[in-house]
């Protein structure tokens, strides 16, 4: 109709980073008692500038600029949530939350059980390889948090899902471990919903429909997936359906069970390394749940057991790639 | 210029300051550009507790003396088995415990180590409760979750600490960073030992409080060992107090054996705190004459050394010559105060043995608050009184599975 402006043009696409820093700026707007801490998080706007802009349109009383200090500022933010407040906490590389291992599981998890004190509180950082960061800014540490019961833990794939997710780990009233992907930070764009757009924790996401196989998988794989459900509809006339889970803690088990007895054949999906890894859970969930509705072993496709090396052959060899997934998702369709 | 003590000096310091013991300051050497006043310009000359009551300065024996009773009514019912867990004992250093929450105010916040029982009675807990929660009791302040003195109540002031040593000191940054955002005219006292000052978290903690210049007062108790621990082989520095210079901010030390002189040592760094002065370092000189824990038979310790410090330096030995001497107190008004505090540990001894253990089923409640209960494994569901008598081994700390063995 002419005169009508396109709803794409106007609605104009953001990345995924851009929706994480719209998520904060909206909150930190909407509510003064969300405020950020982190390393290089003010002036320099973070390292890879997810809070750019936050400080001069917030102060440095709400966007703080933090010592290096993981166990120090997380703590700080447990204590900040005690008394109200909902800091928000930038990990620079998620591979450095180990350094708040304790804390993190210690005292932040336990303290509404043993001690009726909130921690509302998100710790956030970018997560994940693919980008040719070596041992220490490619990890995907989320299997030790999600055993941690206490803890919440999210790994969004979208960009709509960063902005609302982000949304929704502000406002839960429990500490939020929130992974951003850093491949996907810059590669890809979605579309914001208009309003208030809140993605609840622990939900699922079909990312496409499928009746042969299933590949359940969250986080970057989640577009590795999608890659091989098309070639291998194409190539082989599969219907594949992926699952992107979106929350990791807790698990969307009725959204698992539902793929897994819709298709009755499964993959479980994950960068991260094999052995007690995500996908082992899930497997033992589907195992203890549907094992009448299996027609093949639930197989995964993780990384290797091996620290993640810096050189693009070696690294490409240790992670998960398309035709990895291919290849088990043809063992599975013809089991 | 007064003599320096290095750490590995475990002498008792005996009454020779009696109720005069002063705090020492050293020196925070002024970083570049630091908008610090310059340490020991105040007058740390008018002693604060000058301005105590009588009726205040009778108060500070009265929680001193409760401590002390409490904790040795626990160590009956440890011994009945009726504490199931372990016990922790503060002997002789009740002075650092009461003498450092005395000088806090209602709005202010702290956080306990497993000997301030006497601080966390200063800020309204109460013997029940502590009774209850040894006892593990269902109506105790964590309902069965925690032990000992691990509990707390924002309303009234002090948080509960945790195990892994250290980390209430970034927790306490992060209180008292609440305090200053919202401009509110409230401190933070976070109190570690001396093994805790090893650790990381005591460093970053410590360190983001006084960049950020926290109103946070941090004590550390010197009492000679972590566990068995002496303190020549947790440091290689000449005192803790000299830890201050290398943060910038102002350490303070004193005679953590003297009510008064810790009273007046905290009320100085609490009114710098207060006054937006930022982080104070207290080191408080005192000893732990019990083990870690009561089963702990202090093998490492020199022979001797407990009685010295028992005969030479009791800190409510010390405070009744004071209370004697200095305030005109009598040997009735001392006895009505000791009557007081056996009559309120009798009755609350009384009224904690009726509590009834937790129900197995409250243990699944409030991990999140949504959802706000986690279901029973479907091997646990109608046989939770079960395990209780079958599964749990004999010989495990003190439970015994005949007191539950008819339910």
């Amino acid at each position: 109709m002419a005169g009508v402006p396109d709803r794409k043009r106007l609605m104009a696409e953001i990345t995924y980073l851009e929706a994480l820093r719209e998520a904060l700026v909206e909150e930190m707007e909407r509510d003064e008692n969300v405020f950020c801490m982190g390393e290089d998080i003010g002036a320099y706007g973070g390292a890879f500038k997810v809070t750019e802009g936050l400080v001069s349109r917030f102060g440095e009383a709400r966007v703080i600029d933090t010592p290096i200090s993981e166990t120090g500022i997380v703590g700080a933010a447990a204590g900040a949530g005690h008394m109200g407040m909902r800091p928000v906490v930038e990990m620079q590389f998620i591979d450095f939350i180990a350094n708040a291992y304790d804390i993190l599981t210690n005292y932040v998890a336990t303290a509404r059980y043993r001690a009726f004190l909130p921690c509302p509180m998100v710790v956030r950082g970018p997560s994940g390889g693919y980008v040719r960061g070596g041992p220490f800014h490619s990890q995907n540490p989320e299997a030790g948090f999600i055993h941690t019961p206490g803890l919440k833990v999210v790994y969004p794939a979208t960009a709509e899902d960063a902005k609302g997710l982000m949304k929704s780990a502000i406002r839960d009233d429990d500490c939020v471990l929130f992974f951003e992907h850093k491949y996907l930070y810059r590669r890809i764009k979605g579309e914001m919903p208009q309003g208030d757009h809140v993605v609840p924790i622990g939900k699922a996401r079909i990312a496409r429909e499928g009746r042969d196989v299933s590949i359940i998988t969250y986080a970057a794989p989640v577009w590795k997936a999608l890659e091989a459900a098309e070639q291998l509809d194409a190539e082989d006339g599969l219907s594949v359906e992926v699952l992107d889970l979106r929350t990791l803690a807790p698990l969307d088990d009725e959204a698992i069970f539902a793929t897994v007895r819709k298709t009755n054949r499964v993959l479980v999906l994950h960068e991260d390394t094999r052995t007690g890894g995500i996908a082992g859970e899930i497997t033992a969930r589907i195992n203890e749940s549907c094992f009448e509705w299996l027609d093949a072993p639930v197989l995964r496709v993780t990384a290797h057991d091996i620290p993640l090396p810096y050189a693009p052959a070696l690294e490409d060899f240790v992670l998960p790639q398309t035709s990895d997934i291919v290849r088990a998702v043809r063992r599975l369709a013809a089991y | 210029m007064a003599k320096r003590k290095g750490t590995g000096n475990r002498e008792p310091r005996t009454g020779a300051t009696g109720g005069n013991g002063r705090a020492s300051a050293t020196t925070a050497r002024e970083p570049h550009g630091s908008r610090f006043p310059v340490p020991g310009s105040q007058s740390a000359s008018a002693r604060a507790s000058a301005t105590l009551t009588r009726a205040q300065k009778l108060d500070l024996y009265y929680w001193m003396r409760l401590t002390r009773s409490l904790e040795e009514r626990l160590v009956a019912l440890y011994r009945q088995t009726k504490v199931v867990g372990g016990l922790f004992r503060s002997l002789g250093q009740e002075a650092d415990a009461v003498g450092s929450a005395y000088a806090l105010e209602r709005r202010d916040i702290l956080s306990p180590l497993i000997r301030n029982l006497g601080s966390m009675l200063v800020k309204g807990a109460t013997p029940l409760e502590i009774l209850r929660q040894y006892m593990a009791k269902g109506d105790s302040p964590t309902r069965g979750r925690e032990l000992n003195i691990h509990f707390g109540d924002t309303n009234r002031g002090f948080i509960g600490q945790i195990s892994p040593l250290g980390d209430m000191v970034p927790v306490m940054a992060g209180v008292t960073m609440t305090f200053k955002m919202r401009r509110q005219d409230r401190i933070g006292l976070v109190y570690v030992g001396d093994g805790a000052t090893s650790t990381g978290a005591f460093h970053e903690g410590f360190n983001f409080a006084a960049v950020q210049r926290l109103p946070l007062v941090v004590i550390v108790e010197n009492n000679g060992y972590a566990y068995s621990t002496p303190i020549e082989k947790q440091t290689a520095a000449r005192q803790f107090v000299d830890k201050a210079i290398g943060y910038g901010v102002e350490g303070l030390q004193a005679d953590g054996n003297d009510v008064l002189a810790v009273y007046d040592v905290t009320k100085q760094a609490v009114d710098r705190a207060r006054g937006g002065g930022g982080v104070t370092l207290i080191e408080l000189m005192t000893y732990r004459r019990k083990g870690h824990a009561e089963h702990d038979n202090q093998s490492y310790v020199p022979p001797g050394e407990i009685e010295r410090w028992a005969a030479e330096n009791d800190p409510i030995d010390r405070y009744l010559v004071v209370m004697r001497e200095e305030l005109g107190a009598t040997d009735d008004e001392i006895a009505a105060i000791d009557a007081r505090v056996a009559h309120e540990v009798d009755a609350a001894t009384d009224e904690a043995e009726k509590s009834a253990p937790p129900e197995p089923l409250d243990a699944l409640i409030g991990v999140y608050a949504d959802p706000p209960r986690e279901r029973p494994l479907w091997f646990r569901e109608g046989t939770e009184r079960a395990v209780d008598v079958n599964e749990r081994a004999e010989g495990w700390g003190t439970w015994q599975a005949s007191r539950t063995g008819s339910a």
